[in-house]
């Protein structure tokens, strides 16, 4: 019961602070998850991570397996309500409330302001996950790769993902 | 990839018409889905304000975009079936839910399917449309947790797993750099996108301490002037303009 109510704090606050979306807040959840709950190790949650890369959808909805890794279908189902249901309600106020900001010179404050601490936020996101998965000459190879072949070409992301989890598996 | 996703389009958009009650009369015939376009009429259009899709057709266009979003990119899916074959919403409204959804936190495309469903069918709709945006990858993300469990000491699993998030890595960098690319140019943006990075992967403060201590600063950078107005679309963040294949969340 313990361990429903910290996964379920742990993810809505996660929620409410992912501003730049769900890289932004994976360095916090990587620290969360595995250095102060000890819940997971490094590897899983990296492991974890790819599994949503494969789904469809938001690749955050990985948080259901770790929420049903730790404490079954009961926590996937806290995990889910603390991390999807905060958000969907403050936006749901907010989207409301936003048209009566239209004259509001703050309005274009906030979201000028808060940009570039997403895209910082984003950042520390992607080193997080560097850390965990350029383990080696192979994943470093893959990593820049994908990224090259993403500027150059518009190719669905999904597709090179896949790829990249064949090739490291024949590549050693 | 886009074609076949436009082929993928096109064939839900037939499917779509042909059976079910037709909701929602556009005050236009709707645009055949294989324009390709960037320009469209839609946004010159005058949109009824009493357009109403169905619960079901929102649902069942939240559930495509969800599920047939494999690496990203729903709200390119929503755009092309709401604005431009169906007209339920225009460029401007779409553009004004991207700027809500952005700067707000949480995922994009959870945030996106909020606001249209909200705009179109009020709390039903929002809570409908959110529900189709997630209940296909969440199927497929439990069957793949499930299957991890019973696996996860295979070695070539564990490699497969490994290979995908070292592509996450550059498809990541890729986004990023893609979503911040006017904050990458600009020094003062330059500078808060450096001492967030160091303060949270260096520093490692805590992110509740990031955001209150950094976010009030970056706004207050930008407060509004009193004599001289910003130029809008210059200084608005990543919502304007051309938007990329790569955006997602």
């Amino acid at each position: 019961m313990t361990r429903l109510i910290h996964l379920f704090l742990v993810f809505a606050l996660l929620s409410v602070m992912a501003v730049g979306g769900g890289t932004a807040v994976l360095p916090e959840m990587q620290h969360m998850t595995v250095h102060t709950f000890h819940w997971l190790t490094d590897a899983q949650f990296r492991n974890i991570y790819s599994l949503g890369q494969v789904a469809p959808g938001p690749n955050m909805l990985m948080v259901l397996v770790i929420g049903y890794q730790l404490a079954g279908w009961a926590g996937m189902a806290v995990v889910g309500i603390g991390f999807f249901l905060p958000d969907c309600v403050i936006t749901l106020f907010v989207n409301r409330w936003w048209v009566h900001l239209g004259g509001w010179p703050w309005r274009t404050s906030i979201q000028r302001g808060l940009a570039p601490v997403a895209v910082g936020l984003m950042t520390s996101g992607t080193f997080a996950l560097a850390r965990l998965s350029i383990l080696n000459v192979q994943t470093l190879a893959i990593a820049i790769a994908v990224f090259g072949i993403l500027l150059w070409r518009h190719i669905n992301p999904g597709v090179l993902v896949l790829l990249g989890g064949a090739v490291c598996i024949l590549w050693r | 990839m886009r074609r076949k996703q436009r082929e993928l389009s096109e064939f839900f958009y037939t499917a779509l018409h042909s059976r079910g009650p037709q909701t929602g009369c556009s005050v236009e015939q709707p645009k055949p889905p294989s324009s390709t376009d960037t320009e469209t009429p839609v946004s010159s259009t005058r949109i009824e304000p009493d357009l109403h899709p169905s619960l079901l057709t929102l649902f069942r266009i939240f559930i495509l975009a969800g599920g047939l979003s494999f690496g990203g990119g729903a709200v390119a899916y929503l755009r092309e079936y709401l604005v431009r074959e169906e007209g339920w919403l225009d460029d401007e409204g779409f553009l004004g839910a991207m700027e809500i959804s952005e700067t707000l936190p949480g995922l994009n495309a959870v945030n996106m399917a909020i606001i249209m469903g909200d705009n179109l069918r009020g709390l039903a709709g929002a809570a409908v449309s959110v529900i189709g945006m997630l209940l296909p990858g969440t199927i497929v993300v439990m069957v793949l947790g499930i299957l991890y469990q019973s696996n996860h000491s295979n070695p070539d699993v564990r490699r497969f797993l490994l290979g995908i998030a070292a592509a996450a890595v550059g498809l990541l960098s890729a986004v990023t750099l893609q979503i911040g690319r006017r904050q990458f140019r600009q020094l003062p943006d330059i500078a808060i996108i450096f001492v967030t990075f160091l303060a949270v992967s260096f520093v490692k403060l805590p992110l509740f301490v990031v955001l209150l201590g950094l976010g009030p600063i970056s706004v207050w950078l930008y407060r509004p002037t009193v004599s001289k107005p910003r130029a809008q679309d210059e200084h608005l963040p990543f919502h304007r303009g051309e938007r990329h294949h790569l955006f997602r969340h």
